[in-house]
């Protein structure tokens, strides 16, 4: 079955090794095979064994680091809300890790990977089915070829920390209101199948990937579509009780600046799995620096965003916002998450730096239009999202035919095409789920819930019950 | 006897209480609250949003003290506690019946 995750993806020794399709036994004999073939090819040739090694080390590596990124979401909204639903928030997010992790195997890998064929709907819905694993056969051999490139193990691990995130998007904006369980089938099914299906459109070999849209990382794929689903929450759910009144915007400020401090350095270093991973090989010289540079200009798009929204929140407001700041860094990465590798470094600042601008004007916009986003999880993943898919244009022009790129007003045409087609779908699907969410079960708790916060209504776990109003303070 | 009720700028405290040791008195209590007077709050700024801080956050010290004392405890309170800037706080001196030392059970200014 082909899985390129984007075009980009060429195992790097060519052909010719492929046709050997070696299983090998161990490392050693492995190399020891392939060393006649790397004889007629460049000097610069890795043994197939290592580059298969390689290959799957860089996704096991970006998948643990993606995974973190769960632990950074968790923290910054237990941050960001307020001390009575601190508990809730870090349910929600173990509980969307979890079932992000079930609804992926059971139907979503598949979906996001139709493969030759597999395809419900051509080139636009896959086929949904599970995706079991075993690697070794009952005498413990691999049941795999070096030929492959990488451990299809490795691949799932990696692409699912990627589902995941998506969902953890979703329930910062939601926070301090929502229902437990409802939340949780609105997570089923973008796991399961809205996010496999927007992912697939160009992961997948779908219509995107097929129209020359170029998403590297996925700021559109991953983190509009987590922004788009969580706007259309925001918009059904309507915004906590007492946060807009009498046209005017009452703040609700978050429980702890440390944590929301600590879950977004945490992102910042699951973003280098995040964007770093998704060059899919490190079994090559220029492979290992295309990740390196990854790594480079995704750490200063972060350091550009923060420092713009720090410089701008002073200007404009009197003072520093830290909320702001750490949604600046966040915006800067996922402005530099669509293409990360092409840019210069001090290109990659600037595209960061927009991020964060975009974040310090769009915050404010959102209480404007009575849209309540707890964390700012809408300015951060969908509308710098969009800006860093934009951005693609003007470094990375896709192939029309054999040596003829697009000029960059028609990339931007392509990535906007992209943008509208995964903000359509994504937008309506989940606004047409919440909406019978909310017809059947509903999807809002009680207005008294809410006034004594979900930790005491929904789950009887106080985060601090010795401290502030908890139960066991004086 | 009188009870002296100061509500003060908290910053404030450490140099109202030397103040108040070095002519001998020997004991008060302190407490945190909240409140309005003529400073009536500001505005702060989260995520863009202006707000309004109605409620400033004071300390209330209350002590009781000799009738000899009173006259120089004020003092050195509103010496102590001033900045001239608004929202420096207020003082009252109300009057006190009775006072006694649970410890030893001394009664009047003895317990004080």
């Amino acid at each position: 079955m082909t899985r390129a995750r984007s075009k980009k993806f060429n195992f790097p020794i060519g052909t010719e090794l492929m046709k050997f399709t070696l299983f090998f036994g161990g490392a050693l004999a492995a190399s020891m095979l392939a060393l006649p073939a790397f004889a007629q090819d460049a000097s610069s040739a890795i043994p197939a064994g290592s580059v298969f090694v390689f290959n799957t080390l860089l996704f096991l590596i970006g998948g643990f680091l993606v995974m973190w990124m769960a632990a950074g979401f968790a923290m910054l909204e237990a941050g960001l809300v307020r001390t009575k639903n601190v508990s809730m928030q870090c349910t929600k997010n173990i509980a969307l890790f979890s079932l992000a992790a079930i609804m992926f195997t059971l139907v979503g890998y598949n979906v996001l990977y139709p493969g030759d064929g597999n395809w419900l709907v051509e080139n636009w819905v896959g086929n949904p089915s599970p995706k079991d694993i075993k690697l070794l056969d009952a005498e413990g051999n691999p049941t795999v070829s070096a030929g492959d490139g990488y451990s299809s193990g490795s691949d799932f691990i990696f692409q699912l920390m990627f589902c995941a995130a998506t969902a953890s998007i979703v329930s910062g904006t939601l926070a301090e209101r929502i229902k437990l369980w409802p939340f949780m089938i609105f997570t089923a099914a973008l796991t399961g199948l809205i996010y496999p299906i927007v992912a697939s459109w160009q992961w997948g070999g779908g219509v995107l990937s097929q129209a020359g849209f170029s998403d590297f990382a996925g700021s559109t794929l991953v983190h509009s579509c987590g922004g788009w689903a969580a706007l259309a929450g925001a918009i059904l759910l309507g915004a906590r009780s007492g946060k807009f009144k009498n046209g005017q915007v009452y703040p609700m400020p978050g429980s702890s600046m440390p944590l929301a401090t600590l879950g977004t350095f945490i992102l910042w270093l699951g973003w280098f799995g995040f964007n770093g991973g998704s060059q899919l090989a490190l079994g090559s010289v220029s492979d290992a620096d295309a990740v390196s540079q990854i790594f480079a200009n995704t750490n200063i798009a972060a350091s550009g965003g923060a420092l713009a929204a720090m410089a701008l929140t002073q200007i404009l407001f009197r003072k520093v916002d830290l909320t702001m700041v750490l949604n600046g860094a966040l915006a800067g990465l996922v402005s530099i998450t669509a293409e990360p590798l092409a840019p210069t470094m001090i290109e990659s600042m600037l595209i960061g730096a927009v991020g964060g601008v975009i974040v310090v004007f769009t915050v404010p916009l959102l209480d404007r239009l009575r849209i309540d986003d707890v964390v700012g999880a809408i300015p951060v993943h969908l509308f710098a999202g969009i800006w860093g898919t934009i951005a693609v244009a003007f470094n990375t022009q896709t192939e029309i035919s054999e040596g003829v790129s697009r000029t960059v007003s028609e990339q931007v045409m392509v990535q906007l095409y992209g943008i509208g087609l995964v903000g359509l779908f994504t937008f309506g699907a989940s606004f047409v789920l919440w909406l019978i969410l909310k017809g059947i079960v509903g999807i809002r708790v009680s207005e008294e819930d809410e006034y004594i916060g979900l930790d005491a209504a929904e789950i009887g776990i106080e985060a601090y019950p010795e401290f502030g109003k908890g139960s066991q303070s004086l | 006897m009188k009870l002296i009720i100061a509500i003060i700028k908290p910053f404030k405290l450490e140099e109202v209480r030397e103040a108040l040791t070095q002519i001998g008195v020997q004991g008060l209590v302190v407490t945190e609250g909240k409140g309005f007077g003529r400073q009536s709050g500001h505005t702060e700024v989260y995520r863009g949003a202006e707000y309004a801080v109605t409620f400033v956050p004071k300390l209330k010290l209350e002590l009781v003290v000799d009738d000899a004392l009173v006259t120089q405890a004020t003092e050195v309170i509103a010496a102590s506690a001033k900045t001239g800037r608004i929202g420096d706080g207020k003082i009252f001196v109300l009057p006190v019946e009775s006072a006694i030392r649970i410890r030893t059970g001394e009664l009047g200014e003895a317990a004080l």
